[in-house]
């Protein structure tokens, strides 16, 4: 059971996370810090005293309310992809400066699931320009979790992890009336950020709102290059309330509203007009279920996600086209927990019903010929409905759980036309199918003095997505290839490993943490020579397929050291390693890279210096569009302070990322668009208490 | 109240049928009228009977039309079966007169109603015009009419039908059959004719009709599975498949091949050439 699950707030380990780096990154370590203790840094590991077993990373998203932290990140204000991104397990594809998309253990969003608060949320765009965590902002959330492997399967039918978002609640504590205003600014992309929160809670009721609006023009790589099409807009207005009905029963509703517009998408030949969402719920908790049951707790939620990809601010495009996308969600779960003793197991049911619909129109340069129009998602619906059990067990000293998911997943193709259209391709496809997805793991954990050692065996099971089973023409910038679903794949099954030894100290501690996902039928795309592209300029296309096998390989090592009360080092190296059956590259597969903090608080004062890069990419593969990704590291710095005006706290920060203002791209970076280069930021966030 | 609606709604109904067969003293149109939703095209007067065409579109048009023909007794006001019935569309150029490829006037399952198809090459002009002559025989007496007709270039102008000598020195005419296109796998078909004299024009069996839809508005792109057009001996048709991904216009880039694969007409479709000679257009 996921740890954080069970037991909140979280007790958070002083050891922390993190890798590193021994050896090599020792000589920077003066240069560097890292992901600190939880209350300092933003990342801690999910543990907590009573069953410690997984593995979870926590990033917390501190408000200004819980001051103490807010003032300990490094760019308050920074957008939630910033924040995943300085997680240790995540990174992020880039092909803008808008909506990143999370990748874990080198899986994109088709092997994970990305929820809020257990809800599940689908994109509406066929290229990922909108992963979920583009629907959300910081000032929604108090902290993110991320789970490895099947340690996500709580939230879904997953093969490289889950990661879930946790709305911010005042949660009937005795606050009464608070209220902050926020705001931010940065050079680079004259960045302005302007958000406030205003809250009630007593013990009966609470009541959070909040709202935030961002405007940036392009963004300046390092050197100076302007980045044509990076600019954004984007606000977000949240409520949730919760009523207490009685003591150990409460009613908790929450809602989003997040709508981004005129967003550039440099690195890909189109723009979104717009990217809207709606994400509402409602949900029980109880404190005694039936039996010994306990934790009762049943979410209903629904979401509803527009897109609108145009581009219209192109100036030289060979044909406009509109490409809109719907996706709407209703779903629930309902769990408890039963605690036996020294074993406790837990148990949720969940579902989710999803309809995805994209359309694409060209506008033929010759105004009398007809507009050409696609589905590129044939109004997909699919219908999954899931049990979890999980059953932990306590030992002396060492902990225990197994874990289930059993699912039932169908898809129903609702469109005529998209469903004629597919079966252009595959005469004998059905309009329905069924499948089963199961997955079971076994994670243990162990104290071996002085050392403590978590070891995890998994099986997981996933489902095609709507793209890879039921996607037209959808095309890859990336690879410069038109994608065709294909409705026949073999769900992707992986076998997974999972291991990390720690070695804890007072002041010192270093850990170990390795995983291996043995991936059969491994989905991807490949190419069909005598198809005929259907995009003006795409080299060909691809046909997703099952590979026999890929096998992926993560390696991190991390550290922290105290140096002093005040000065705190941190450091993380990780090496990820991806082939598939014929010991070919797959794409998207991190180089070494490596991070590095030094960090400074006392009293109210902080500071960080930063270091973060990688090595050159030895392993792409180009058949994916990849070439070498260059060797980079860039160098950061922030300080910040808290001033009480009149019982109220001011908070100052400012900081300059990429100081040297170097011009580098990642490995995960959508045709090798640059970074940001030098960019100063400042924000203030003024609490009202 | 409910029940009141509903015998008042009965009532109507009843008055509004009875009133439709109060009309329908013409013993003819007692039947339902076996065309009815086709458009009348041509009525033609002559030795006391009116012959009327009839076709599901508004107008003749360039490229395959097919074709009803009734023949109306003037004295009786009933329509005539029996009739053994033969036509010829004649077009009378500056120079030259020809017919074109049609098949035979055959009884449909109303023994009043003709069926046939003509393959018109070009349309009608200020100078240039077809007429139709029908030569009709009745309980032993036979009748001949001649009477101009209206061929206009399809309203879309798309290409349906081809003209062309091919490689072997013979002048074939291809026609599309209609066709409503979706996006999806269509049947597709069409009729290939010999020029065997000006008058004649034969099917032609066993050749193939290669087909390569192109989008030339989207990249000139191709789509997937399409099957060639093969002949089929029971309609006379060559029938195959085509693969339609995206509304919009589509060019159908066409190869005429006989038996022994030799190409008659057409070119590939290559990076340097963009389209086929013969072929075909589509927009939906």
């Amino acid at each position: 059971m996921d740890a954080s699950f069970v037991v909140r707030p979280w007790q958070v380990m002083p050891f922390g996370p993190g890798s590193i780096t021994v050896v090599g990154l020792l000589l920077f370590s003066l240069l560097m810090h890292g992901p600190v203790q939880a209350q300092d840094t933003g990342i801690v590991i999910a543990t907590d005293s009573i069953l410690p077993v997984t593995l979870d990373e926590v990033i917390l998203i501190a408000s200004y309310r819980r001051a103490l932290e807010h003032g300990a990140q490094q760019k308050p204000l920074s957008t939630l992809d910033a924040y995943l991104e300085s997680s240790r397990k995540v990174s992020m594809v880039k092909r803008g400066a808008y909506a990143w998309e999370p990748m874990l253990n080198d899986m994109g969003s088709n092997r994970l699931s990305v929820t809020i608060d257990g809800m599940r949320i689908f994109g509406a765009c066929t290229d990922v320009m909108d992963p979920i965590t583009s629907y959300v902002d910081v000032s929604n959330l108090s902290e993110v979790h991320v789970a490895s492997g099947q340690q996500g399967a709580e939230h879904g039918s997953v093969i490289g992890g889950a990661i879930d978002m946790r709305l911010e609640k005042s949660n009937f504590g005795p606050d009464g009336w608070t209220a902050s205003v926020e705001t931010g600014g940065e050079t680079n992309n004259a960045a302005r950020i302007l958000g406030g929160e205003l809250n009630y809670s007593d013990d009966r009721f609470y009541v959070d709102s909040d709202i935030v609006y961002r405007k940036a023009d392009n963004y300046v790589a390092g050197g100076g290059e302007e980045v044509a099409f990076s600019q954004f807009e984007k606000y977000n207005l949240s409520a949730n309330a919760g009523y207490k009905v009685s003591e150990g029963q409460k009613l908790l509703a929450s809602l989003i509203i997040d709508e981004a517009r005129d967003v550039g998408y440099p690195a890909l030949p189109m723009d979104v007009s717009l990217a809207r969402a709606f994400i509402g719920s409602a949900t029980w908790v109880q404190q005694r279920f039936i039996g010994g049951f306990v934790d009762w707790e049943t979410k209903l939620y629904a979401n509803s996600v527009t897109h609108i990809m145009d581009d219209s601010q192109r100036p030289d495009v060979p044909v406009r086209m509109d490409m809109p996308g719907w996706s709407d969600t209703y779903g629930y779960f309902s769990q408890a927990r039963l605690p036996m003793g020294d074993h406790q197991l837990l148990l949720k049911l969940d579902g989710f019903y999803n309809r995805s619909l994209a359309e694409m129109t060209m506008y033929p340069n010759n105004p009398d010929e007809s507009e050409m129009f696609m589905l590129t998602w044939p109004d997909v619906r699919t219908l999954n409905n899931a049990l979890y059990a999980e059953e932990k067990w306590s030992f002396d000293k060492s902990t225990l759980s197994l874990a289930t998911r059993l699912a039932l997943q169908k898809f129903h193709v609702a469109d005529a036309l998209g469903l004629n259209s597919l079966r252009i391709f595959y005469p004998e496809m059905a309009e329905r199918q069924t499948r089963f997805l199961k997955s079971v793991s076994a994670q243990y954990h162990t104290g071996l003095k002085p050392f403590r050692l978590n070891g995890g065996l998994s099986y997981g099971e996933r489902a095609p997505t709507v793209s890879e089973g039921f996607g037209f023409y959808l095309f890859n910038s990336f690879d410069n290839h038109d994608y065709i679903g294909s409705p026949g794949l073999k769900n992707e099954k992986a076998v997974e490993l999972t291991a990390r030894l720690t070695y804890p100290h007072e002041k010192f501690d270093i850990s170990l943490e390795g995983n291996y996902f043995h991936t059969i039928d491994y989905v991807i795309g490949q190419v069909y020579p005598e198809l005929s592209a259907m995009t003006i300029g795409a080299d060909g296309v691809k046909i997703y397929e099952n590979l026999r096998y890929a096998n992926l390989y993560n390696v991190s090592l991390d550290s922290r050291y105290q140096l002093s009360p005040e000065l705190t080092w941190t450091g993380v190296v990780s090496y990820h390693r991806g082939t598939d059956q014929d010991r070919h590259n797959l794409p998207f597969i991190s180089p070494l890279s490596y991070s590095s903090m030094l960090q400074y608080s006392q009293n109210k004062l902080n500071a960080s210096l930063s270091m973060k890069g990688a090595a050159a990419q030895v392993d792409y593969n180009p058949e994916f569009g990849e070439d070498q990704t260059e060797a980079y590291t860039v160098f950061s710095f922030a300080a910040g302070t808290t001033f009480t005006i009149n019982d109220h706290d001011l908070n100052v920060k400012a900081g300059v990322e990429n100081i040297f203002d170097k011009y580098y791209s990642t490995y995960a970076d959508w045709n090798n668009i640059p970074r940001m280069g030098r960019n100063f930021f400042m924000t203030l966030s003024y609490a009202v208490n | 109240m409910k029940t009141i609606v509903n015998t008042w709604a009965l009532l109507l109904l009843t008055l509004f049928l009875t009133a439709c067969s109060d009309n329908a003293d013409d013993p003819v149109s007692l039947e339902a009228n076996p065309l009815e939703g086709f458009n009348l095209l041509s009525r033609i007067n002559s030795n006391n009977h009116t012959l009327e065409v009839y076709s599901e579109a508004s107008q003749l048009t360039v490229g395959y039309n097919e074709l009803y023909l009734r023949i109306r007794d003037q004295a009786t006001d009933t329509y005539l079966s029996n009739a053994d019935i033969t036509w010829m569309p004649v077009m009378h150029m500056a120079d030259m007169d020809h017919s074109c490829p049609r098949s035979l006037l055959s009884p449909t399952e109303n023994a009043s109603v003709y069926k046939g198809f003509a393959v018109f090459q070009m349309p009608g002009n200020a100078e240039e015009y077809w007429d139709l002559t029908l030569n009709y025989q009745l309980d032993g007496q036979s009748f001949s009419v001649t009477e101009q007709i209206d061929v206009r270039e399809p309203a879309d102008a798309l290409k349906r039908v081809n003209v062309f000598m091919g490689s072997d020195g013979t002048r074939y005419v291809l026609a599309m059959m209609p066709l409503t296109p979706a996006v999806a796998v269509n049947d597709f078909s069409a009729m290939l004719f010999e020029m065997e004299t000006m008058m004649s024009f034969p099917v032609v069996e066993d050749h193939v009709i290669k087909i390569d839809p192109r989008m030339p508005g989207m990249g000139n792109h191709s789509s997937p599975n399409n099957e060639d057009l093969a002949f089929d001996p029971l309609t006379t048709r060559y029938r195959g498949k085509l693969s339609l991904t995206m509304t919009g216009y589509w060019r159908i880039n066409l190869m005429l091949q006989n038996a022994n694969g030799d190409v008659l007409k057409g070119e590939p479709i290559t990076e340097t050439n963009e389209n086929s000679s013969l072929y075909f257009e589509l927009e939906f």
